[in-house]
């Protein structure tokens, strides 16, 4: 009871002296009414109306989802589609991870570059690009092969195509995995007379365990929460998110759509809670601590051409898919006439430009706000303490596994009504559909969790100390935060600037659900044309999508790299 | 001329507790800080200094008491508004600005006109032989010099209280004696009110007016670095301070103002506890007091290392181990191992710690 006691005592305290610094107080109520009312509410308004069936409280909704056939069977193809497709990027993943680990490859630079397409197009060109290659139309399938009825829509398709734009996220966590094994762990397991595959075996492969699971469940989210891929090559193959999107938008049946959300959340949320609590504390790959020298790559010529041959061909092979989208921009109709033109364009500049501008403008806007948001959350989580702050950190990490069709569907119930403060008439917030507002809300959200967590991660390997000398000579928290800590995490915080611009011009699942007529942005744009069969005009949107992302990550690299030449070391000398 | 603050700390407590861990860093602490002071809070490792430290300086939250910075109880307030300066371990230098800037810093804060802060910095950096490093970035300069911007920075805030936290503990040993007598010399001439974290003895002796030995978040002893080493309170303190022999002895008083004390079966006169029964007492002996020119003892020699300025010894003598050192051996009869010795302990230097 004591304990309580002195604990409550404690929390007083904190609370006493935060308010003694208001800019402090009114950032941390802040921070917490954003991640409440953007992450929360939605959630709490899916799971209300996904118990309400005509006005009253019961199971009806999910009673529908686990008995009517149509549902069952896109919950079961959802989970397929997760498992068939983890399975596959792993296997592919590692490989990659592997071979550039251990063996004298030449492209490496090339295998990190096809890492990053995903971030910087839109999540369905590689949806796109396998139509044009593999359709009715399809370069390969009709035009090589002369095939005429093969159908890439369905399952197959969907896996393919879901397999090539997850895989490079299992290679990367997989490469750095491996990257930290010492080499002198394995040196020891040859040196105690072990062959290279007992080796493998014995030492290699058990350490990585942990990583593999972490990165089989980590495209499992990410498969399952994929909105654009399904939409554009799932053809009869019907996933939750897309049967979210149809009931709730198509069909306004609220009551099922919620009910599907919930499933879909919780099948998230839970691979995520094993992926972060269950997974990552298992991992080895930290107790070996420092990595002493470099390890002996194999460098046997039997082995590695045939690989780097394999490699390099799935490489270009992938890089092909995203480069045939600004071709097939410039071709009349695909297919049929392959006579080169600048119509598609033409057609955009005169008619389409909206979206392009609309996109961009919100993005930037989004973008800025995002990336001090992110620091600034960061640096309440890391460096204060107060009430609430493992409600921040918990409610922005998860934010990360909802999936984006969820949080669309959540905006779409909650705010088309006014909020007030309780208890009186005043407006906290006015109805947000169709306003720009709850777009720039959107691109936020959606890429906050990651910016925190670099934030929070960079701040990490910051000695407190530096910021306490500030402290002591008289700066208040908000003067600490802008004059010593932003500058010292200035790498996390451009990063995240980046990362937040790319991500809200591609970002696909959420916005779909909150476009309007005044608001029409770039990626619904895409769809749409996509949906009308003008594949032409939505691959000249891809690439001035793919070129704005380009220039915008190209412009801030370099003024990153003007700014980071003063110093690299962040006070640890 | 600023004035200098007296610190004052009442019945301070803190408890840290972190799931079903209780931890008491600081245990009721009373202790006061004359103006001008130079006090050094020292202990082992997690002994609470550190604790202490940052509570004065308002990182930490007391559980409970007050602490008075002036006269105004500064408890509950942030750093940012308490008249102190802080030296930390790691310098916590400001990486992305250059020495100019670091030290610049709280009076930059402070808004105080650009003319009035380049002519301080300016000042500060002379004092501090650091002129030509104006526009160097930390990580451009050695440590020694990092930790003497850090001090410049912190000197020029001319506050009330200066605390250091361990701020010479990264240092080479040579440079770290550099920078202790600097140290010691810069609070002479400015004469401000010092709390100085160290669990360096030497440290401590060599700069401090005051010394407080702290363990398990208690004081253990308060006094000036010649009380401190020649007059221990407890065993600890004694063994903590320097070497030390303690050894069982008996005390018999004589007539009032004077006392002997009963070694190994030989009397020596004592003037210390005088109040009159016999009892059986600890003695604390440095093994640096004991001469070798009389043989009131024998003994064995068990150890005998030669370490250039003196000469080491453990000798047995009736079952108990006594170190022993002798100075300057140069010329004189060393003994081996395994042989006799005779020595004798200096009355002067015998000092009794009350057990009760």
């Amino acid at each position: 009871m004591n304990d309580i006691r002195l604990k409550i005592d404690q929390e007083l305290k904190h609370i006493k002296k935060i308010t003694n610094d208001p800019t402090l107080l009114i950032t941390v109520l802040f921070s917490i009414f954003v991640v409440s009312f953007f992450v929360l509410v939605p959630l709490s308004n899916i799971l209300k109306e996904s118990f309400t069936s005509q006005g009253d409280i019961n199971l009806d909704n999910y009673r529908a989802a686990f008995t009517r056939s149509g549902n069952v069977v896109v919950i079961f193809n959802t989970i397929k589609l997760g498992l068939v497709t983890a399975t596959l990027a792993l296997i592919i993943g590692f490989f990659f991870a592997y071979t550039t680990s251990y063996m004298t490859i030449k492209g490496k630079r090339l295998f990190d570059f096809i890492a990053m397409l995903p971030i910087i197009s839109p999540p369905f060109v590689v949806a796109l690009s396998a139509i044009l290659l593999f359709g009715r139309q399809g370069l390969i399938t009709r035009g090589l092969l002369g095939i005429r009825d093969y159908e890439i829509y369905g399952f197959h398709g969907l896996v393919l195509v879901q397999v090539l734009s997850f895989f490079p996220i299992a290679y990367l966590m997989l490469v750095g995995l491996l990257q930290k094994i010492d080499p002198s762990v394995e040196e020891a397991s040859r040196d105690l007379g072990a062959n290279r595959l007992k080796v493998f075996t014995s030492v290699t492969f058990p350490l990585v365990v942990p990583g593999i699971g972490n990165a089989f469940l980590l495209v499992f989210i990410q498969s399952i929460a994929d909105f654009a891929n399904p939409v554009v090559i799932g053809g009869n193959f019907t996933t939750i998110a897309v049967k979210i999107y149809q009931e709730g938008i198509g069909n306004f049946q609220l009551g099922i759509a919620t009910a599907l959300a919930m499933i879909l959340l919780s099948l998230s949320i839970s691979m995520f809670v094993i992926q972060r609590f269950y997974i990552n504390k298992k991992s080895y790959i930290t107790v070996t601590g420092k990595i002493s020298r470099k390890r002996e790559l194999i460098s046997d010529r039997i082995v590695t051409v045939p690989v780097t041959v394999l490699l390099v061909t799935m490489t270009l092979f992938v890089i092909g898919m995203y480069i045939l989208i600004p071709v097939n921009s410039f071709v009349k109709l695909w297919g049929i006439n392959y006579t080169p033109t600048l119509d598609h364009y033409k057609y955009i500049f005169k008619f389409g430009m909206d979206p392009v501008l609309q996109t961009t403008i919100l993005s930037v806007i989004a973008t800025f706000i995002t990336g001090f948001f992110s620091m600034i959350i960061a640096f309440l989580i890391v460096r204060k303490r107060f009430i609430g702050k493992t409600f921040i950190e918990f409610t922005t990490v998860m934010a990360m596994a909802i999936p984006g069709t969820i949080i669309g569907l959540g905006y779409v119930i909650s705010y088309n009504k006014t909020y007030y403060i309780p208890f009186t008439n005043i407006t906290l917030i006015p109805p947000l559909t169709g306003t720009a507002l709850i777009i720039i809300v959107a691109f936020i959200i959606r890429s906050l969790p990651v910016g925190v967590r670099s934030g929070m991660s960079s701040l990490q390997q910051i000695d407190p100390s530096i910021e306490e000398a500030a402290s002591i000579l008289g700066a208040s928290s908000q003067k600490i935060f802008f004059s010593v800590t932003l500058p010292m995490i200035k790498e996390a915080f451009f990063s995240g600037l980046i990362y937040s611009f790319a991500r809200s011009m591609t970002l696909v699942s959420t916005i779909i659900f909150l476009i309007s007529a005044k608001w029409k942005l770039l990626t619904p744009a895409v769809m749409e044309n996509i949906d009308t069969g003008r594949i032409g005009i939505a691959s000249a949107y891809c690439t001035m999508l793919i070129i704005i992302v380009s220039i915008v990550m190209v412009f801030m690299k370099i003024v990153t790299s003007k700014l980071g030449i003063q110093n690299e070391n962040s006070g640890d000398v | 001329m600023k004035e200098f603050k007296k610190v004052e700390i009442k019945n301070l407590t803190k408890i840290f507790i972190s799931g079903k861990n209780k931890v008491k860093a600081v245990d009721n602490l009373n202790l006061t800080i004359e103006p001008g002071e130079f006090v050094c809070l020292l202990g082992p490792s997690g002994c609470g200094k550190t604790t202490m430290l940052r509570m004065l300086a308002g990182f930490e939250v007391p559980t409970t008491g007050n602490i008075f910075i002036g006269n105004k109880d500064v408890a509950n307030l942030t750093p940012d508004k308490r008249d102190t300066a802080m030296v930390f371990q790691n310098y916590a230098l400001f990486p992305h600005m250059n020495v100019f800037d670091n030290i610049a810093y709280g009076l930059k804060v402070q808004k105080r006109p650009k003319a009035e802060i380049n002519e301080r910095v300016e000042k500060i950096l002379k004092l501090m032989k650091m002129d030509d490093f104006a526009t160097r970035v930390p990580s451009q300069m050695s440590g020694g010099q990092q930790q003497r911007v850090s001090l410049a920075r912190a000197l020029i805030m001319n506050s009330g209280v200066l605390l250091f936290d361990e701020p010479l503990s990264n240092l080479d040993a040579k440079l770290r004696l550099h920078m202790r007598d600097e140290i010691r010399k810069l609070q002479k001439e400015v004469g401000i009110t010092s709390i100085y974290v160290t669990h360096d003895q030497a440290e401590a002796m060599s700069l401090s007016d005051k010394v407080v030995i702290m363990k398990d978040g208690k004081i253990m002893q308060v006094g000036s670095p010649i009380e401190i080493y020649q007059r221990p309170n407890s065993e600890f303190v004694a063994k903590f301070i320097g070497r030390a022999n303690i050894l069982k002895a008996k005390l018999i008083p004589e007539d009032g103002n004077s006392a002997t004390i009963n070694i190994f079966g030989h009397e020596y006169p004592s003037k210390e506890d005088l109040n009159g029964k016999s009892k059986e007492v600890d003695i604390v002996v440095r093994p640096e007091t004991i001469k070798f020119d009389k043989k009131t003892h024998e003994g064995t020699v068990l150890k005998s290392v030669f370490m250039g300025e003196n000469h080491e010894y453990e000798i047995e003598v009736n079952g108990q181990i006594i170190e022993a050192v002798l100075s300057n051996p140069h010329g004189k009869d060393i003994k081996s191992v395994g042989e006799r010795i005779g020595f004798t302990f200096d009355h002067e230097a015998l000092h009794i710690i009350d057990n009760n």
